[in-house]
């Protein structure tokens, strides 16, 4: 009477109901908070932005997945494509060309991921990489900001003017919105002579609610902040990167700005301004290009944090998180194989710990 | 409270799978009927094999010896039951994939009668040694699945004067709940026998870690141990893997055993709950070990619960005891994190069998395994504190060494990693497969070298015997020579030099 069960696996035989595609939800989830509010202070060009760029990010995907002979569909499923594309999407220009988005998205899923191996073997963020490629080669399109002008309102575009503006360019109409960032301000009237105890009196305000011109959806530091929180909670990152991220940024600021405030930003304007919340909380935290151990993720989030700080500073672009993120993916290998944890019954070398007994 | 807690002060390692452990634990222990046939395995512990001294047609009463210790890590078997031997030699389970294994058969009489007892009366007044030695015979090992012999143990916490005694009431398997049912039945026999068990090893204290999923089991516990100050009840957090030595030894006395080193070496001794009342058993009662409480447990079974069995009772015959709703899709011995799969039910449980696992479908299903995403849970998870993405990047491609510098061998094969893997990478099978083949690569290289040293000896020899035998001969030839020169008359000296000179 003997009856056959199956095949042997191994243990365990019982496992998590988690999955990449819950994790990448449950990040796009936190992410959209901030990403409606980003469609809402910019209107309807942004939302169509943000679509293009997702899509060209999945068809890149799809692209690739072909070319390997494998199926597209259920790797698309993973949701990875279309975080990579709505992490590229929320730092582009709200209202820049639909031709940024589609360069952006295919370059950011086909070069910066796919090219490498596909999930999990890139070593550089795919996002971050789609951005400076980007910005490297367009910088025209790549900082023309809008002040905020809140959908439905007066003067904003409608939904059809909307997609014109995406797909046509921004109308003379709309010139007067075009507007500069605290950074990208305060950089050029430095470069002019001007100091920032005169120059800021005109700059543009800062704005922890979002109300400030910027990339699509890292303005809302609040709902960032709150999305972070939120990932935090649900165990989908950790605090080490964040922390040490905006600490990187906050302490060099907090330094330079006491002793010559003529010259240096404060600690608020550089936590509030470009892509530090979203930097800390989403694009620092991605799983494949950031280190392992606590220590590590310290040391990674505390050198994005300072380099952007550097970048910013002293380098010719006004805002540095995405080569500040890149610069540091590049260490990852490295950091890992220094900061390793401890093990359980070895010192910190690796040696067996001395009996006590 | 509760935010700062979660950040704060939760252990860093581990995981917290569903237990399922409810309602199997709480249903009463049933007692199986006396088996028509057992099939008793020669080995069912760590080290030698038993050597069976009983003959085909005899006839043995339960708890007779029926195949003795072997070397010095063994342990002895006793007759589960009385009857008549009725093959001694290799059972061979009836399916094509199940290997043959060694066993001595018993035909039961169904009267369960035991062979004359020799309890010692006061195990206290006895010396440790002798305690450990009625340990020894009476086939005593580690029931918490180690299987190691106990009395071994005791002899190795005597020797180095172990202070502690760790009592693992843990029980951190999901499904399983034997250890939760004899600490809430016997609980007298636990915490006696944990106290024989200090006695063999010259401790001075006994804590029992027990995890505060069983309150039940931690209240009887209590209450058994009142009288005795020194068997401290020590709840633990629940929270897989809390029954490993290392991480239960950690938790209940902040020391870490060196990663070289055996727990004894830092003065603490670990036995499990269902061994002290084992060996409670073999020294108050004179009972040899023939006997356990086994799980029946997964949503194949129609009455799971806990089922006290003869060693030896085949698996089928359990099942068909508690009845199964549906044909199992997957049949596991031990739980769910560590167990091993069986793909036929014709195999007798062993000392070590805490419980028998049956799933449903929608428990055996395997998800597929997708990419590493470096999430990094398997990091968090590891109560190793060791990297499972690290290594497994490495066993990938096939560079075990570089694996093994992530100090690979230091892993305790729990499952964490493998559990909390969003990607469902099956890590443990990559990890097993690696000291597997480092393990065959150093055993080749002993080889090798053995081979090497061999060879080079034997040529070493070769040549040394034709030295001797030309040194032997030209002393041979000398003497000859000296002989006949001596012998040879005066008148030809010369011509004898030339000769001797040419040869």
């Amino acid at each position: 009477m003997s009856q056959a069960y199956g095949i042997a696996v191994a243990a365990p035989h019982t496992t998590t109901t988690n999955s990449p595609t819950r994790i990448m939800t449950l990040v796009m989830l936190a992410l959209a908070p901030a990403t409606l509010y980003g469609f809402w202070l910019y209107g309807w060009p942004a939302f169509f932005l943000w679509a293009i760029t997702i899509g060209a990010a999945m068809l890149g995907e799809a692209f690739c997945l072909r070319l390997l002979n494998r199926r597209a569909v259920p790797v698309l499923m993973d949701g990875s494509a279309i975080l990579t594309g709505w992490l590229l999407a929320v730092s582009l220009p709200p209202w820049a060309p639909w031709w940024i988005g589609v360069f952006g998205g295919m370059f950011a899923t086909t070069l910066g991921k796919q090219a490498f191996g596909g999930l999990g073997q890139n070593l550089f963020n795919p996002a971050m990489v789609a951005r400076v490629a980007l910005l490297i080669s367009f910088p025209v399109q790549m900082t023309a900001w809008v002040a905020p002008v809140p959908m439905f309102s007066a003067g904003a575009p409608g939904l059809v003017d909307g997609l014109l503006v995406v797909l046509k360019g921004v109308p003379h109409a709309y010139d007067a919105v075009t507007s500069a960032t605290m950074l990208g301000f305060a950089k050029t009237e430095l470069s002019r002579g001007v100091n920032l105890l005169d120059s800021l009196q005109h700059a543009p305000a800062l704005s922890f609610i979002g109300s400030r011109p910027g990339s699509l959806g890292e303005t809302a530091a609040w709902l960032i902040l709150a999305g972070g929180v939120a990932m935090m909670f649900m165990r989908i990152i950790s605090w080490h990167i964040p922390l040490a991220m905006l600490a990187g940024i906050a302490l060099p600021a907090a330094i330079l700005h006491a002793v010559d405030p003529a010259r240096y930003l404060e600690m608020g304007a550089h936590v509030l301004s470009g892509g530090a919340m979203l930097g800390a909380f989403f694009i620092a935290t991605d799983y494949v290009t950031s280190p392992n151990s606590p220590r590590g993720q310290l040391i990674f989030g505390f050198g994005c944090g300072v380099l952007t700080y550097v970048i910013r500073t002293w380098a010719g672009y006004p805002e540095g998180v995405a080569f500040a993120v890149l610069l540091m993916n590049s260490m990852t290998p490295i950091i890992d194989t220094y900061f390793k944890p401890r093990i359980y019954g070895r010192d910190r070398k690796g040696n067996p710990l001395q009996t006590t007994n | 409270m509760g935010f700062l807690d979660r950040f704060l002060k939760a252990p860093s390692w581990g995981v917290h799978p569903e237990d399922h452990k409810r309602p199997a634990a709480d249903a009463p222990l049933r007692l199986f009927p006396s088996p028509e046939r057992v099939f008793m395995p020669l080995s069912q512990h760590v080290g030698g094999a038993a050597r069976p001294i009983v003959l085909v047609g005899q006839k043995v009463l339960k708890g007779q010896l029926i195949a003795e210790a072997q070397g010095n890590i063994s342990a002895p078997i006793h007759a589960p039951v009385s009857g008549t031997i009725s093959a001694v030699g290799e059972v061979t389970a009836p399916h094509p994939s199940g290997l043959p294994f060694k066993a001595i058969t018993i035909e039961s009489d169904g009267q369960d009668r035991w062979i004359e007892t020799d309890p010692l009366a006061d195990p206290f007044a006895a010396t440790p040694e002798e305690v450990a030695r009625r340990s020894a015979l009476a086939g005593v090992v580690g029931l918490g699945g180690a299987t190691f012999p106990s009395a071994v143990k005791f002899a190795l916490g005597k020797r180095l004067k172990v202070g502690t005694l760790i009592v693992n009431g843990g029980e951190c398997e999901p499904y399983l709940s034997s250890d939760d049912r004899i600490m809430r039945d016997f609980p007298e026999q636990v915490v006696d026998g944990a106290r024989i068990v200090m006695h063999a090893i010259g401790a001075s204290e006994a804590l029992v870690g027990i995890e505060d999923n069983k309150p039940e089991a931690i209240a009887a516990m209590r209450k058994a141990a009142e009288p005795y100050p020194e068997v401290k009840i020590r709840p633990v957090p629940a929270r897989y893997p809390m029954g490993s030595d290392k991480q239960l030894i950690q938790t209940l006395t902040g020391k870490e055993v060196p990663s070289d080193a055996r727990a004894a070496e830092v003065g603490v001794l670990v036995h499990n709950v269902s061994t002290c009342a084992a060996v409670h058993k073999a020294i108050r009662l004179g009972h040899p070990l023939v006997e356990r409480i086994v799980t029946l447990n997964g949503g194949a079974i129609a009455t799971p619960g806990n089922v006290y069995a003869p060693l030896g009772t085949m698996i089928s015959d359990l099942l068909a005891f508690v009845g199964l709703k549906e044909a199992p899709s997957r049949l596991i011995l031990g739980g769910p994190m560590m167990g091993t799969p069986l793909l036929h039910d014709r195999i007798p449980i062993v000392k070590g069998a805490s419980g028998i696992l049956a799933f449903d479908a929608a428990e055996a299903f395997v998800p597929e395994a997708g990419p590493c995403i470096r999430c990094g849970n398997c990091t968090k998870a590891c109560p190793m504190g060791l990297l499972p993405l690290e290594m497994a990047a490495r066993i990938r491609v096939g560079d075990l060494e570089g694996a093994e510098a992530y100090a690979l061998q230091d892993c305790i094969s729990c499952g964490c990693c493998a559990y909390v893997c969003p990607s469902h990478i099956p890590l443990v099978q990559y990890f097993s497969h690696a000291k597997g083949e480092l393990t065959n690569a150093e055993r080749t290289k002993l080889r090798t070298d053995a081979t090497k040293r061999l060879a080079e000896a034997k040529t070493a020899r070769i040549e040394r015997e034709n030295r001797e035998k030309a040194e032997a001969a030209a002393r041979r030839k000398a003497e000859r020579e000296a002989a006949k020169a001596a012998a040879a008359p005066a008148a030809t000296p010369v011509a004898e030099q030339t000769q001797g000179a040419s040869a």
